[in-house]
Order: structure tokens, then C-alpha cells, then sequence
């Protein structure tokens, strides 16, 4: 799932909406990992300042490490390839591009003010 | 019915050949299969013997992959023997007395060296040249020697003199005949070769009878020829030819010819039609053939015909042969000494060059017959293409030897083979088979040899197969697709240019002026990133730079299968005063880290959490200890042994040499990783010829090797100059790196980047010695500038606060990663596995209750 910073939530008293950080505080293109809920991760990343969020865990090699991996543009879809075994997975719907079988869990962000936010659903 | 039992007696090239066929072959589960060897050594490269002396294992020389035997439900016996063989109840009987039954057996004996009757023979250190075993005899006889000779000046015997250069012996060479290779060559060429030989530094005696053999006065042995000469030296090589092991087969009543031999029909098949014969102990058509491929086509048919393909029969064989003796080129083809009635001849004689070629056509000068190419023999390919094929040749014969001339050469072009042409003989590929691979989609040289196995056994054809290989895909219009991926157009030194000339120095201007989109991928990113470095040497966690860093480069750090990352600082040559250990220690221990120590000399601690990492550091740079950058593709270690300081044998100061190289081109970065290494003396303990660069200290003062390489594929370094001062060493170095760097594919390891070098290692050479290109000035020039820029990236790192923020999990909790689990194996940490989490997920909970 992605929102623009620029965009304006509507926002509501839904406590299922966690902080991530400041929008500030995520770069281009660098993922970050926000701890959702009490033990799940989402790794988080802004590019061409958009936001998006999926599971930070690669099931390939059951390490939370997705946060760490390159934003690629593989024929046309964006994706973030696994920094353990290269796998590349789309960042809007969580599948993974060697393996249709595979896919990640995705977040729904939003801005709040200048703060940005994950659903924990 | 059970499986028929085959046995192969002989475990040489052509024994083994035979298991390797069978193997392929879908009919041969309904065998079982044993060979038997004499030798301790299970089948090896016999033809590279001699690479024994200049560096390579038993284990290098091995045609055995690991687990072939296995694999395939072959059994295998080594240094057992046979002593008869019973035809009547058809068992062998075992030196040991045991007997075993066959249904087939296949002798592939070979043959042993034969050692003229001359009195004196049986002296000590007298030794032949046929096994690893005699070589390892040699070696033993060698170290109390000064003086060694060769008696036989025919193919091999000149090879085993290289094999006494080697040793380091002052090298003779005996021959009866008056001429080298009498067999092979012509008179012509067999001057050319004897004075390119003795310019080697090995003296040639030809038209030498030697009589007898005695004590010598100045040194072991004193050879006595027949013209009342004589020469003294302190250790003899036989090397007069070889005699067909038939023993067993005589004894067991089969068909022998009448010098020996064992008597064979086109199916291989000896006279008893369960038993075949194979290679050099077999006599077909009156013939022994003392070569490896027509032992190779051997052990096909009599593979084919045992699994009930009768199709496939023995016709002969070509005793076409070409070989680097002495690092001479010297080929022979089919007629070389033009016996052919009617047959005419053309010569080339080059004396400037030291070049002789000779090509023999027939009466009406439409084929070619034989040749023979001394000093130079790259056209070897195309001229035995055209003697196997009998395909007409240019009108002109001599177009066949002249040299090239404008491109007018075209008439020598692979593409005038047929079709049906075979290009590697040792394992019989034809052309065809070749280009259908090409179009197929093997488009890579090492993959093409690898799946056709052409050019894998004498290497022979090798230039001819890659000849195939640019023409099958010119032919196609295919060219060989360099694109870096679907972002860039051009190969990474296209794009390593395109920067440097274009002063480029950030992936934003590098895509939109060069490439496809403005994302990119973890190809051309880290790829970018790594040309930048090299070219520009810019702090590489800029906020332009960051996002373009694989993980490691990121972290600075090397991460591992847990998404934890391992820390190896700089250990500069393996030195590493008592204190600094000690705080290494410490840190691992603080930290709990895995502590390892690494092949390159230095020490590895791992499990550091990404958190970890900033404190860690912190704590080494304080103890001055740099980044050492493990993490990236960019110079690794320099290894090094104690050297002169310390060592007895040591010639120079391997250590110091060691730390001035690392501290020189630390941090550089690369296609791929670099690893150095610096050997105090000859006996290489710190194995630098297997490193991207290797320096080895001689008397005068360093050889310097370079393309070299251990782990998946092993190659030796190439020598790319020797004796050198400390000065000429780094500036080879310098300019042989920046080389390398802007020439180099994405991840090309030195090795493989020369490989696929146009000109090899001599092209090298040109460049870096003779600055060919004029470019050596700009090389070093490019190395000054990244070693003028260097920083310690942690350093830096740790002195921003900005950049230190990004070493945390999570951004919205102090939580370290909860998946993180580890167990404890021999004192220290390791990741926990699966089924060990999941068994702590289990128990911990129940020992929560049971606590409550």
C-alpha cells in the first residue's frame, strides 16, 4: 500500500494507526523498520515520495532484514530486493517476483500532521 | 537375470574415459562396474605431468570429480594388481590371492616407459617419467643433484626435461636420432627446435649412442656414447619411448602382434570376445597410438559396444599433435614429412621470429596432407580441420602459412570448416555440435567447454572453439549482449568510461543521461556505486550515494544469514601487536560476539546487531584500529608470511613489503573483491599465487604475480614480471589495478577478467610494462588520486551523529529484532536453527509455568 506525504488523512480516534517517525526522518530510497503491534515488523520506504509498507521478514531466509534491501524498478514494478538472497519483492502488493507463490504482508500507512503512521491490522 | 559385471583393469586417462562413457549411457544400469588401478592415484592428467614441477597437485591433475565413483555405482580398487586372468571359468585372479568373476573385462593397461638394455641402467637415481609416483622418485633425486639428462629427445622426453628445468637442474637432452622429434618433425624443424630449446638454457646432444653408464668423476653417473664422448651428470631420465603393457593379456593366450601389443578389431575386442582392449596396450591394424584421443575414441566404442551399440567402431586414428614444449609451440599434422608419393610442399622460415611452417598438399594441390608449425601454431586448428576433412583448400596453398596480411587471411576462417568437422579430438565434438550449443543459448566460453566438454582435456582446441563460438554468434547477429540490465545499455566499463569522461558523479546524472528510467535496480546501483568510488573515491554514505550501497556497504559491515552483521578491521598484513588482540577480545566478548579467524589473517567477529555496530566501532577506532573493509568490493587483505625477519629461509621482508601494500591501496574499490598476498621466499608459504595479486621475494627482489585465484575456481597466478625493485613493484601494481578496474565486467574476479582477456596475460604485460596504450601515467594518476582520498569509513562514520542515527531496528522503538535466537556451540554463539526455535518456543513457556 502507498499514500504521497504531501496527502492529508482524515483522521479519526482508530487506535489500530501506530507512529512510525517523522516524515522527515525516512530518505529516498533507504528503507526503515517500524515494530507493529508487539512482535510484527514492517520495513518502510519512500521513493519518489511515496510511501510503502511490507513485512519486514523475508521467508526466505526468516531474517527481518527486508528494510535493508534496494529499491529496484523491475520491469516496471517497484520492488525491494531481500538483502540475503536476492529475491525481489513488489512493494505495493507483497509478492515476490521468483516465486508468485510468495507473498508479503503490506501496511497501510498515512500522514498525520508531519508524522507517519501504520496500521497495525 | 543380474547385472553383468564389467571390470576395467587400468585406472589411467583411457580406463577412466571408458567409465565416464558408460556413464552417460542410459543402458548402464544393467552393469555393474569396477575398475582396478595400480597406481595409488585414481585416473589423472597424464599429458600435463609435467605441471607437477611448476606447481600443481595429484589433486590439480585428477579427471576424478568428487563423488564420481559414488555417484555413478562404480567401484573402484587402487593400488591393487592383477596378476592373471583365468578365461576359462572367467575370473582375475588378485596379487593378493583373491579372485574375482567378470562377464566383460576391458584392459586399458596402458603402457610403460622402455629403458634400453645399455649396462648401468639399474645405477641409482636412474628414474622414468610415466607416474606421479616417478615424478615424486625425481623430486627426491633432484635435491642432491646439480646436473640433469634426459635420454630421448622425442615428445615426451622433452617433456620431462622441462620437468628437470623445473627442478632447477642444469638440463641435457640425449637423442640417438640426429635431429628433436624425429617422428613429428622435419630436419628444418628439428634445428629450429633444438636452437630454440638450448636459447632456453637445456643442452641438445643429438646423433648420441650412449654405450654405457658409470661412475662419473665430477658428478653421480658418467653416459659413455658410442662416437667415444661421454657427459657426466648426477641424475638420468629414460625417456626412449614407450612399450605396450601386454603381460597379462600374453599370459592369458590372447592375440598379440609380433613387437608386442594386443591384438584388437574394430570393436575393440581382443581376441577372446569378452575381454577388450583399450589405449596404448592396444595394437589395432598393426598399430600402437600413443596418444590420448585415439585412446579416448577407444574407450567410446568398446563403452558403446559393451552397452550393445555395435554401431560404433574403431577406423584409426590421427597422430596430429600439438604442445608448448619448453614453452616452444611445436605442432605436427598428418604427413609432416611429406611421404605421400607425388606430395609437394610450401616453408615458411622465419629466423628474425624463430618461426617454421611447412604445409605438405598432394599432387593436384587441392588437399592438405600434413604440416608441421614451429614457434608459432595458432592456425594448428583450422590446418588439421582441413588435413581431417580433406576439404579443399585456397588456391594458393601458401595463403595457409603466410602471415596475415590485411585481413586477407580470411581463407583460414573457421568459417570454411564444415559442418561435420572435428574440432576437439580428444572428446570427439564437431563443429555442429558446437554452433547447435551456440544457438541454443550457451553463449559464454567456460559454459560452451563446460557443456560440450570441448577444449577440457589438451586444451588444444581451445582458440578454435572460442574462434566458433564470435563467428556462430556473429553469424546470428547476436552479439554477446553486454547490457549491465534493463537500466543501462552498456557493459560496466562502457559505463566506468562514460563517467570518468563525463566527470559523472551521481546515479541520478548517470541514469538520466545514460540509462532507462530514474529507479534502477540492485544491479546497476551497487554497480554505479562501485565506479564511483574507484573513479571519485567520495565518502560512499553521502546522502547521494547511500541509497545505491548493497547492505554491507551500507552498514559497513557484512551481514549474515540472521540479518546480523560480522566486523573484521584492519589487520594490515596479519600483524597485530599483542594490546590490539587483546582489545579484540574485549570487544567480542562485551559484545558476545562469534569470534573466527580469517583466511586473509585477520579476525572475524560476528553477530553484532545492526545497533551494535556504532558502539563497536566506536571502541575500535579508539584503539586505532580502521575500517577493514571486508564489507565491500574493494582490496581485501594482504597476506603475508614472517619473512626474512624472523624466518631462516626468508630473502626479504615479506611483512613490511605486506603492510606497505595494504596501507597503500586499502579501501580501493573494485569490480569484485581483491586479495593480495606477499611471499618471503620461493616456498610461497603465504600462497600469494593464489591471490588477484601475489608478490614473491626473490634474491634480487620481488616477482609479481597477478590474476590469480583460490575458492570455486582455482588458477594459478600469472608471473607478470620478476626481480623487481620496491619502486617498479608498486608501479606495476598501480597501473595492473586501475587497469583491471576500468576494464573489468560487474563481479569479474581478476582470474576470470584475464581469461577473457584478448591477448591474455601478454596483453597485460604490454600495457603495464611496456605502457603499450600510453596509458600509464593516466592509471597511476587515477590510483594517486583514491589513495590521496582515503578516509577510514567508520571513522567518519561515527564522527556524525547524523549518520549514526541509522544504525537502529526499528525506527519507533529501542527494541533490538526479536527473531534474533541464538544457542551456544564450543563457548561461543552461533544463530539458532529452525527446529531450535521452535523448540524455544515450546519450552519457554512451559518452564514459565512451571516457575509460576
Amino acid at each position: 500500500m502507498s499514500t504521497t506525504a504531501t496527502e492529508s488523512a482524515n483522521l479519526t480516534g482508530d487506535t489500530s494507526w501506530q507512529t512510525v517517525c517523522p516524515i522527515e526522518e525516512i530518505h529516498e530510497n533507504i528503507g526503515v523498520c517500524a515494530l507493529v503491534g508487539e512482535n510484527e515488523q514492517a520495513a518502510i520506504f519512500k521513493v519518489k515520495d511515496k510511501f510503502y509498507a511490507i513485512s519486514n521478514l523475508d521467508p526466505f531466509s526468516d531474517a527481518a532484514v527486508i528494510s535493508r534491501g534496494l529499491i529496484c524498478n523491475i520491469k516496471g514494478s517497484l520492488c525491494v530486493a531481500s538483502p540475503i538472497f536476492k529475491q525481489h519483492f513488489c512493494l505495493m502488493s507483497g509478492t515476490c517476483l521468483e516465486d508468485n507463490s510468495v507473498q508479503l504482508k503490506t501496511y497501510a500507512l498515512r500522514v498525520n500532521g508531519s508524522i507517519l503512521e501504520i496500521q497495525n491490522t | 537375470m543380474g547385472k553383468q559385471k564389467v571390470i576395467v583393469i587400468g585406472n589411467g586417462m583411457v580406463g577412466h574415459k571408458f567409465l565416464e562413457t558408460v556413464a552417460t549411457l542410459p543402458e548402464n544400469c544393467a552393469f555393474e562396474m569396477k575398475i582396478i588401478g595400480e597406481e595409488p592415484n585414481t585416473a589423472y592428467d597424464r599429458v600435463h605431468l609435467s605441471e607437477f614441477f611448476s606447481g600443481k597437485t595429484a589433486g590439480d591433475l585428477s579427471l576424478v570429480p568428487d563423488n564420481f565413483y559414488q555417484d555413478n555405482s562404480l567401484k573402484v580398487a587402487s593400488s591393487t594388481q592383477v596378476t592373471e586372468i583365468d578365461r576359462i571359468n572367467k575370473e582375475i585372479h588378485y596379487a593378493n590371492g583373491n579372485n574375482e568373476k567378470y562377464d566383460k573385462l576391458v584392459l586399458a593397461t596402458g603402457s610403460y616407459p622402455f629403458v634400453p638394455p645399455i649396462p648401468g641402467k639399474d645405477r641409482d637415481n636412474v628414474f622414468v617419467y610415466r607416474t606421479i609416483e616417478d615424478l615424486k622418485l625425481i623430486a627426491e633425486g633432484a635435491k642432491n643433484s646439480r646436473v640433469g639428462v634426459v635420454i630421448g629427445g622425442g615428445l615426451l622426453g622433452l617433456e620431462a626435461a622441462k620437468a628437470l628445468k623445473d627442478l632447477g637442474l642444469e638440463t641435457h637432452v640425449v637423442e640417438f636420432a640426429p635431429q628433436l622429434m624425429a617422428i613429428q618433425l622435419d630436419e628444418t624443424g628439428g634445428e629450429l627446435l633444438r636452437k630454440k630449446i638450448e636459447n632456453l638454457g637445456v643442452s641438445v646432444h643429438t646423433s648420441k649412442n650412449t654405450k654405457q653408464i658409470t661412475d662419473g668423476g665430477n658428478f653421480h653417473h658418467k653416459l659413455c656414447f658410442a662416437d667415444g664422448s661421454f657427459l657426466e651428470t648426477d641424475l638420468i631420465l629414460f625417456s626412449a619411448g614407450i612399450r605396450p603393457r601386454d603381460d597379462l593379456a600374453k599370459q592369458s593366450g590372447l592375440d598379440m602382434g609380433e613387437r608386442g601389443g594386443i591384438v584388437i578389431n574394430d570393436r575393440c575386442q581382443t581376441s577372446d570376445p569378452d575381454i577388450y582392449a583399450i589405449g596404448e596396450c592396444a595394437l589395432w591394424d598393426n598399430k600402437i597410438f600413443g596418444l590420448v584421443a585415439p585412446g579416448y575414441q577407444m574407450a567410446k566404442v568398446a563403452a558403446n559396444q559393451i552397452c550393445q551399440d555395435q554401431s560404433d567402431q574403431f577406423t584409426g586414428a590421427d597422430m596430429s599433435t600439438k604442445l608448448k614444449l619448453l614453452g616452444v609451440d611445436v605442432a605436427s599434422i598428418g604427413d609432416a614429412h611429406g611421404r605421400t608419393p607425388g606430395s609437394l610442399s610450401y616453408k615458411l622460415i622465419d629466423d628474425i621470429n624463430g618461426i617454421y611452417k611447412k604445409v605438405v598438399v598432394d599432387a593436384k594441390r587441392k588437399k592438405l596432407l600434413g604440416a608441421i608449425l614451429i614457434g608459432e601454431a595458432d592456425s594448428y586448428g583450422t590446418l588439421l580441420q582441413f588435413a581431417l576433412n580433406e576439404s579443399p583448400i585456397p588456391n594458393k596453398p601458401e595463403q595457409l602459412i603466410l602471415p596475415a596480411n590485411d585481413g586477407d587471411n580470411a581463407a583460414l576462417g573457421v568459417e570454411a570448416l564444415p559442418d561435420e568437422a572435428q574440432i576437439c579430438s580428444c572428446n570427439n565434438v564437431s563443429k555442429a555440435e558446437l554452433c547447435t550449443k551456440v544457438r541454443e543459448g550457451c553463449i559464454d566460453l567456460g559454459e560452451l567447454k563446460s557443456c560440450t566438454k570441448a577444449g577440457t582435456s589438451c586444451g588444444g582446441c581451445a582458440p578454435l572453439v572460442k574462434q566458433i563460438l564470435d563467428s556462430e554468434l556473429a553469424k546470428q547477429g547476436l552479439e554477446v549482449k553486454k547490457d549491465l540490465c534493463e537500466h543501462f545499455p552498456y557493459s560496466r566499463q562502457e559505463l566506468f568510461h562514460l563517467a570518468r569522461v563525463h566527470k559523472i558523479k551521481t546515479f541520478e546524472d548517470l541514469i538520466e543521461q545514460h540509462g532507462k528510467g530514474n529507479i534502477g535496480c540492485d544491479i546497476c546501483k551497487p554497480t554505479a556505486a562501485s565506479i564511483f568510488a574507484s573513479l571519485w573515491n567520495e565518502y560512499i554514505l553521502n546522502n547521494g550515494h547511500a541509497g545505491l550501497q548493497d547492505t554491507n556497504d551500507y552498514y559497513l559491515a557484512n551481514m549474515q544469514k540472521d540479518g546480523t552483521y560480522s566486523v573484521v578491521p584492519r589487520v594490515a598484513g596479519g600483524e597485530i601487536t599483542p594490546d590490539k588482540l587483546i582489545v579484540l577480545g574485549q570487544v567480542a566478548k562485551k559484545y558476545d560476539l562469534y569470534t573466527k579467524i580469517t583466511g586473509g589473517q585477520r579476525v572475524d567477529l560476528f553477530g553484532a546487531r545492526v545497533d551494535q555496530l556504532p558502539k563497536i566501532w566506536s571502541e575500535l577506532v579508539a584503539a586505532g584500529f580502521e575500517s577493514g573493509h571486508a564489507y565491500g568490493k574493494s582490496v581485501r587483505t594482504v597476506k603475508s608470511c614472517v619473512g626474512s625477519t624472523w624466518c631462516r629461509y626468508g630473502v626479504q621482508d615479506s611483512v613490511g613489503q605486506a603492510i606497505h601494500l595494504e596501507e597503500r591501496y586499502k579501501g580501493l574499490r573494485s569490480p569484485h573483491k581483491l586479495k593480495f598476498a606477499v611471499s618471503g621466499c620461493t616456498r610461497e608459504c603465504a600462497e600469494a599465487q593464489s591471490k588477484d595479486v601475489g608478490v614473491i621475494a626473490t634474491e634480487k627482489g620481488w616477482n609479481l604475480y597477478v590474476c590469480g585465484n583460490g575458492g570455486m575456481k582455482p588458477r594459478h597466478a600469472d608471473l607478470l614480471a620478476s626481480d623487481l625493485t620496491d619502486q617498479a613493484l608498486i608501479q606495476y601494481t598501480d597501473r595492473f589495478l586501475m587497469f583491471y578496474i576500468s576494464t573489468a565486467d560487474r563481479l569479474q574476479r581478476t582470474s576470470v577478467w584475464l581469461d577473457n582477456l584478448e591477448g591474455g596475460i601478454d596483453y597485460v604485460k604490454d600495457v603495464v610494462i611496456n605502457d603499450s596504450l600510453g596509458i600509464g601515467k593516466e592509471l597511476e594518476d587515477q590510483m594517486h588520486h583514491v589513495i590521496n582520498t582515503y578516509q577510514c569509513e567508520w571513522k567518519t562514520t561515527i564522527e556524525s551523529p547524523e549518520k549514526m542515527k541509522r544504525f537502529t531496528h526499528f525506527v519507533n522503538s529501542k527494541q533490538s529484532d526479536q527473531k534474533l535466537q541464538y544457542v551456544r556451540e564450543r563457548g561461543q554463539k552461533r544463530p539458532a536453527t529452525q527446529a531450535e526455535k521452535q523448540e524455544m518456543l515450546n519450552t519457554i513457556p512451559f518452564k514459565e509455568a512451571a516457575t509460576h
